[in-house]
């Protein structure tokens, strides 16, 4: 439609015949730490963060309550039952788990990987793993039905009756996994945070601010020695994250897979539930940045490539997912054993049906459409995507855990699972808990990481993935 | 302490203090309670002979301690406890009368270790001989009498959750006239008064309610009392009255007679309506299910016998029948009168109107009936019209039965009558105002009295009403008096079996709360109005005991045995008039409604007992309800679906009640189970179900034509406990009318079941090659444990003898104290049942076959639970044992999810009561009550297998202490889980497999043994014993069993 020529318009509306660029052109080292900056050192807090945080902090009340109430009650009040001994707690669990899992992709394996546009997410990424970690963690604690014991007894402290946990239970190996997985990436988001914790003191206005900043920050000032430890330690710390973006959901996949129930127990479980904790959790980031980066007005920094590239990580998980649908309707089938059999048919067609099919929806068909330029190039459509996938895995969860228990071996224990005000409250609870949480993050902390995003300009010197500055 | 008694005697006595006696004591305290009785005792202290009294009472507690004399304080501190105890009673010392222990006596009572008590349980239709186990002078369970010939050592339902029924809560504690409290002594009083001004009349205005009296003893009392006051009256009316079968054998044999059936001699027994192998409801219940199963275990000679049932309604009998007819209450009587044609016995009828099916079976029947003269038995249901029992002793005296496989001989009840007639005669006079005091022994006539005769507003026109009850009931709130009853096992009493043999009712534990027995009611009106009931009982027996020797010994014999000998009532040589009987048709589009005792709540006097509400209604599984039950095609038809509320009206009176669908039911005809619907049952029972008895009239008590039914609008949430939905419902052909449940069931290979021809040409069907493969035990990467060493405990079900009764369930939950969850709970399905009974229905749902399948925990040796708790809160014993450690357990419920056979029980909330004070004692002491958040199931009882081990365990020190080498091992048969102990039938087997001669070895080496899901590798110690089913080929069989060409006509492939 265009008469003109593409170099006739001026840069920011040029349509790129290549990607995106990683990064806005024409941002200085200057530019890149005063914006990033902005949104933390500032003397004004925007009335809609305010309004957002009141907001989620009024459903973490709600979280409170529910937690109080069940734990005076007993977890009776939530629609748990025989045979289906685990519900919305359990479904909840796997599911933050699996959001968790995109940010240590994205610091850990993208970095090893030597994919610098992940610069401009990480840190957000990683802190949107944390708090995903910190609301997976609360349910296999107040499931129990004595989570005063539990709290300590799971953990391997011989304290009373001289009895350490039972090693071969998958709940143990969670326990190990997912404090694991906690304790590497709240160490490896710290530590990356402290150069532009660094920065922050160096820009602070008021003492405390400075203060608290320079505690952190550790002493950091920006020597070669400091940031030759500092690249080494990073990379020591992303290698020891990547493993665990495959071996904690693996662990997690196992709580299922040791069972003998059918629909539980099945070797596709670990490579599946690793692709879909990567599909969601990429769902996730994209459900938080895009918002985020039209409010706070990031786009520079956060462009369509960082989205389009998520995009189609987010397809290609997902086709993985659908692979794995696919392989245990084959098995089913194929391994003509009874009960596998019974328990897909029941899976598809039973009273629980329209789940299998509202899951396949959004988990296969609908995402699908990534496949289109131009539905990936649409910020709010690909929002709207990201929220139908993680409506997806947490319906995925939902079928594996409580269709396949409501029917397994003996017919007379069919039962149904009906989940009570308390499952939601508590659920939507946790979401208000990270939702809290991520806006105090956004509010306290860079959410940008100031220092790798500047490494991207041409500039840097170091690597070439900014666009020349075009005239 | 070196003061010795003699020194201490420094009792300050005045001079001539007056001498005060224990009775005066008594009497003092006797009249006061509450704050009024401790008035009165401090008083008494105070009393100048109160303090030699107590010295001549308890000498040397009450000086030892006192070396100041006797203070006030001191006594109250001493005495207090003691007391208390006493309490609300006077503080009485029990009277002479000794109860004597039964099997186990030792020298002193250990604490821990229970006695054990024989006594029995009177129940309308026969009493059932029980041993009682009592901890610390308590009863906490119920077991049966092995000695008994009316029941070898079973129960029922009933006798097992009966203990609950004395520790009730909302029992009566207290007597009351007007409302207002009043004592023993009043109401002796007023008795007096009356006797006095009755004389004159002859007793004119003077009647007596009781229910069945099935004690020889108290109706001797009673007719003692007529015989003081000849113009008395006394009427027998219970609900469940088996009018019909008294009516019929006045037409038979012009006098009342009732049928004893031997069914280990029959080959052949056809059940027209007769529900004999579900419950107490049917007399002999107990001893006929092991009668008759006996012939099904097929480990004896004698060949396995057919049962055919032509019913009604979905009972187990009919379940587990080998042919099967439905067919409405009301066609049953022509049917039989063809049939009776047929066999030559009765005037021939037409057989027109019945279809072909039907004429095959009557056939078939025929032929079969033929064929084993003097070997079969015909038997009559009680809810069918009287029409029906004569056809049937017809049938039998045609067959050559009679003397051979059914004698006659006297009914249980002491003096059978007319009871309907007798009730319509005594409602007349309290109307016409005839009655001036009118004595109502135990029952609830104004909820259960016939409702065109309006009990109620008859008794507002008798003077005075009297009811002695347990519980403050519907009839209590309109009697002037009320006088607290005890129960069974506080009593001193005797009553009858389904045979006649006696037994003597002995109490376990002094009445909780000072209640009365019928008999202490019954002396008032005597000559000797303060006669105990043990003085009672024994003047009783002291007369008519047929034993030789001195009585008093033999007294002690017979509480010993639990059974007085030479009791049976003998056989009566009798033979049936001939003669046609009919009833009037019922239009075959009409519906009918049945009335049936209910399997759980019986006749209503069970509403308040929460275990029997919680306890799944055999073949049904409904908990807590009751329902207007009917068959698919007649709900499909009327557009009803399941719990829609109907309005049903049966001659101007309507009911409303919920839709049940019940597989196998004739159509158009309605069931409803009596006993719900009660507004004053306590706290458990108000309010659930609905009042059968609002539409059940005296014309017709059984069977009555519904006006009209129609849907209401409104639902009603039933608690079904097993999930009885259909998938694929209609549209579907191929799933059109079966059950998923049980077509899953067979195809898992949890039933399997051949005919006894295929049995007897292939003994191991149950192993074919058809089946899934068992892993071999040692095909695995690890050193499997070996179990060969030490006692391994296992457990045999054998499928053929499981007549679905329920009785092993409640002995479960008593032996174990499971709590009662309530219904709500039980809708989520939170049942806290650790044994339940499954029901699989096979076949086309308009007449199938139902498997019954107990569950429990199957101590699996590879158990899936056990690696997956994180706490290893459950973990297995060398002894095969699967162990449930409570105080570990921290509930996060891998175990439920893990189990395949979900007998797993988890307490989501606080099911256990730990308030209730009077439900405290009833607990087992050796188990753990759980709390919540904890994990329970099936522990093989380990309590009793820890009690035999230590029991071994010490006869073995003792042993060796001559013979260093001898060796003192559990016996097989020591250990007996509840759930065996209380099987009629005999079908759960446990013991130690690792013996080769304990009978559960045995029936684990029987081919037709197999586990449930062995394929998943899971070693289940516990199995079963494959089913074997006799069906008449000539009629068809109705298992559906799909693949096995053999055994069905019609099999899906």
């Amino acid at each position: 439609m265009a008469t003109h020529g593409l170099t006739d318009l001026p840069p920011s509306q040029r349509p790129y015949l290549t990607d995106p660029p990683v990064i806005a052109p024409g941002h200085t080292f200057a530019s890149v730490t005063e914006k990033i900056m902005r949104t933390v050192l500032t003397g004004r807090t925007p009335l809609g963060w305010i309004g957002g945080v009141l907001l989620a902090f009024g459903i973490v009340n709600i979280l409170m309550l529910a937690f109080g109430y069940l734990f005076w009650k007993g977890t009776g009040i939530w629609g748990v039952t025989q045979p289906v001994g685990w519900g919305f707690a359990i479904v909840n669990f796997v599911w933050w788990i699996g959001i968790g899992h995109a940010g240590t992709l994205i610091s850990a394996i993208l970095l090893l990987l030597k994919q610098s546009w992940r610069t401009s997410i990480n840190r957000a990424a990683e802190a949107m793993t944390l708090f995903a970690v910190m609301c997976a963690g609360m349910f296999p604690l107040v499931h129990t039905g004595r989570p005063w014991l539990a709290c300590y007894w799971l953990f391997p402290i011989p304290l009373t009756m001289g009895v350490w946990p039972q090693f071969r239970s998958p709940l143990i190996w969670d326990v190990f996994a997912v404090s694991t997985y906690f304790t590497v990436s709240l160490l490896f988001w710290f530590t990356g945070l402290i150069p532009d914790l660094a920065t922050l003191r160096d820009h602070a206005k008021y003492r405390i601010t400075k203060t608290i900043y320079g505690v952190l920050a550790m002493g950091w000032r920006g020597s070669a020695r400091h940031w030759a430890r500092y690249e080494t330690a990073y990379l020591l710390l992303a290698g020891l994250s990547t493993p665990l973006v495959l071996s904690v959901h693996t662990v997690v996949s196992w709580d299922f897979a040791v069972s003998v129930i059918p629909g539980w127990h099945t070797t596709i479980f670990p490579p599946y539930f690793v692709a879909g904790a990567i599909y969601s959790g990429f769902a996730m980031v994209l459900t938080l940045m895009i918002p985020i980066r039209a409010a706070y007005g990031m786009k520079d920094f956060i462009t369509m490539r960082h989205l389009q590239n998520m995009a189609k990580v987010m397809l290609a998980t997902g086709l993985i997912v659908a692979y794995g649908y696919f392989m245990e309707a084959f098995m089913a089938w194929y391994s003509g054993n009874r009960f596998e059999l019974y328990t897909f048919k029941n899976r598809a067609f039973g009273p629980m049906g329209y789940f299998y099919w509202f899951l396949i929806t959004c988990n296969i068909a609908l995402p699908q459409l990534l496949w289109l330029r131009g539905f990936r190039n649409s910020p709010v459509l690909l929002w709207i995507m990201s929220i139908i996938v993680n409506t997806g895995m947490w319906l995925e969860r939902f079928v594996i855990v409580v269709t396949s228990l409501h029917r397994d071996f003996l017919p007379s224990s069919w039962g149904t699972y009906k989940a009570t005000r308390w499952d939601y409250a508590t659920y939507v609870g946790t979401l208000g808990f990270f939702t809290m949480m991520f806006l105090l993050f956004i509010r306290v902390l860079p959410m940008i990481s100031i220092f790798e995003v500047r490494a991207l300009l041409p500039q840097s010197r170091i690597n070439s993935l900014a666009q020349e500055n075009l005239q | 302490m070196e003061n010795r008694p003699e020194e201490l005697v420094q009792i300050k006595a005045s001079p001539k203090k007056p001498k005060l006696t224990l009775q005066e004591v008594r009497q003092r305290l006797s009249a006061a309670s509450g704050k009024k009785y401790w008035r009165s005792l401090e008083e008494l202290v105070d009393e100048p002979g109160f303090e030699e009294l107590l010295e001549n009472e308890f000498p040397a507690g009450a000086v030892e301690y006192q070396n100041d004399g006797v203070s006030r304080r001191n006594f109250m501190k001493l005495m207090g406890a003691s007391m208390a105890l006493a309490g609300m009673t006077a503080c009485t010392r029990q009277p002479d009368e000794p109860i004597v222990p039964y099997v186990k006596q030792p020298e002193e009572l250990i604490p821990g270790i229970p006695k054990f008590f024989a006594t029995t349980m009177p129940f309308p239709t026969g009493a059932i001989p029980l041993l009682v186990k009592s901890n610390e002078f308590r009863p906490t369970k119920i077991e049966g009498n092995p000695q008994h010939p009316a029941s070898h050592g079973a129960t029922d339902v009933f006798a097992q959750a009966s203990i609950l029924d004395l520790y009730d809560p909302d029992r009566s504690q207290a007597s009351s006239y007007r409302g207002e409290h009043r004592n023993w002594g009043d109401f002796h009083t007023a008795i007096d008064q009356y006797k006095v001004k009755a004389a004159a009349s002859g007793g004119a205005g003077l009647r007596f309610l009781s229910e069945t009296v099935t004690s020889p003893t108290l109706a001797s009392q009673i007719q003692a009392v007529l015989k003081k006051f000849p113009a008395a009256k006394w009427y027998q009316w219970e609900p469940i009255n088996r009018d019909s079968a008294r009516a019929s054998s006045q037409t038979l044999f012009g006098q009342y007679a009732e049928p004893v059936y031997k069914f280990e001699a029959a080959n052949v027994v056809l059940s027209l309506d007769a529900d004999f192998l579900s419950g107490s409801h049917f007399p002999g219940f107990v001893r006929y299910s092991r009668d008759f199963i006996a012939r099904r275990k097929l480990n004896t000679d004698a060949p396995m016998n057919r049962l055919y049932v032509v019913e009604s309604f979905s009972t187990t009998t009919g379940a587990l029948s080998d042919n099967r007819l439905p067919m409405r209450a009301s066609d049953i009587v022509p049917f039989a009168a063809i049939l009776a044609g047929m066999l030559g016995g009765g005037s021939g009828a037409a057989t027109q109107g019945i279809s072909a099916e039907e004429q095959k079976f009557l056939e078939a029947l025929a032929k079969d009936l033929k064929a084993n003269p003097g070997a079969s038995i015909v038997i009559a249901g009680d809810q069918q019209a009287p029409e029906l029992h004569v056809l049937a002793a017809q049938i039998n005296q045609a067959l050559g039965n009679v003397g051979k496989t059914i004698v006659y001989s006297d009914t249980v009840e002491l003096v059978p009558s007319d009871q309907p007639g007798g009730l319509r005669q005594l409602v007349g006079d309290m109307n016409a105002g005839k009655i001036d005091l009118l004595v109502i022994l135990e029952g609830n006539p104004v909820y259960t009295a016939p409702v065109d005769l309006d009990f109620q507003t008859a008794m507002s026109k008798v003077a005075t009403n009297i009811h002695l009850s347990c519980y403050r009931n519907e009839t209590t709130r309109f009697s002037q008096w009320h006088i607290h009853g005890t129960h069974y096992l506080e009593s001193w009493s005797d009553a009858r079996a389904y045979d006649g043999t006696c037994s003597i009712v002995q109490p376990l534990i002094a009445p909780l709360y000072a209640g009365r027995t019928a008999h202490e009611i019954v002396a008032l009106f005597s000559d000797n109005p303060d006669t105990t009931p043990y003085d009672a009982l024994t003047g009783y027996w002291r007369q008519n005991g047929k034993t030789s020797g001195d009585f008093d010994s033999n007294f002690r014999k017979w509480l010993h045995d639990g059974l007085i000998p030479n009791t049976a009532s003998a056989a009566k040589s009798l033979s049936p008039r001939g003669g046609a009987s009919s009833v009037q048709p019922l239009d075959k589009n009409a519906i009918e409604v049945v009335f049936r005792p209910d399997p759980t709540i019986y006749d209503g006097r069970y509403t308040n007992n929460a275990w029997l509400q919680e306890c799944p209604k055999p073949v049904l599984r409904l908990e807590w309800d009751n329902a207007a039950m009917m068959s698919l095609d007649t709900a499909a038809t009327k557009g009803f679906n399941q719990e829609d509320i109907v309005r049903i009206t049966v001659d101007g009176r309507t009911i409303e009640a919920p839709v049940m669908i019940v597989y196998g039911m004739p159509n158009n005809s309605i069931t409803l189970h009596l006993g719900y619907g009660r507004a004053f049952a306590g706290r458990v029972g108000n309010g659930y179900g609905f009042n059968a008895y609002a539409i059940r009239s005296s014309k017709t008590p059984w069977i009555a034509k519904v006006d009209k039914i129609e849907k209401t609008g409104d639902t009603y949430k039933l608690a079904i406990v097993q999930n009885f939905t259909l998938i694929d419902a209609q549209g579907k052909k191929e799933y059109e009318s079966r059950s998923v449940q049980g077509s899953e069931a067979l195809r898992r290979d949890l039933i399997r079941v051949a005919s006894y021809d295929e049995f007897k040409k292939n003994p191991h069907f149950a192993h074919d090659e058809y089946y899934l493969e068992d892993p071999k035990p040692h095909e695995t990467l690890y050193t499997p444990y070996d179990y060969s060493k030490g006692y391994q405990w296992g457990m045999a079900i054998d499928m053929n003898s499981c007549v679905g009764c329920n009785a092993c369930v409640i002995a479960c939950q008593a032996e174990n104290n499971s709590p009662v969850v309530g219904k709500e709970q039980v809708k989520i399905g939170r049942d806290m049942k650790w044994l339940r009974i499954d029901a699989y229905f096979t076949g086309d749902l308009h007449n199938p076959r139902a498997f019954f399948q107990p569950m429990l925990c199957q101590h699996c040796e590879n158990a899936p639970c056990e690696p997956v708790c994180p706490v290893g809160a459950t973990t297995h014993t060398p002894e095969g044992i699967n162990m449930m450690v409570y105080n570990r357990c921290v509930g996060t419920r891998y175990c439920l999810n893990n189990c395949p056979y979900k007998v797993r029980r988890f307490n989501f909330l606080l099911f256990s009561d730990y308030e209730t004070a009077s439900l405290k004692p009833l607990r087992n002491p050796d188990v753990t009550v759980r709390s919540r958040g904890v994990m329970e199931k099936c522990t093989f009882c380990i309590q009793r297998i820890n009690a035999a081990r230590i029991q071994a365990e010490v006869e073995e020190v003792h042993l060796q202490q001559s013979d260093p080498n001898a060796k003192r091992t559990i016996r097989d048969g020591e250990v007996v889980t509840a759930c065996q102990q209380a099987c009629p039938t005999e079908a759960i087997v446990f013991g130690d497999i690792n013996d080769a001669n304990s009978r559960v070895a045995k029936a684990k080496g029987q081919p037709r043994n197999y586990g449930a899901l062995t394929d998943i590798n899971t070693r289940p110690r516990t199995t079963y014993i494959a089913n074997v089913i006799n069906p008449n080929m000539e009629i068809g069989d109705r298992t559906g069993a799909p693949g096995k060409s053999y055994i069905t006509t019609g099999a899906e492939s």
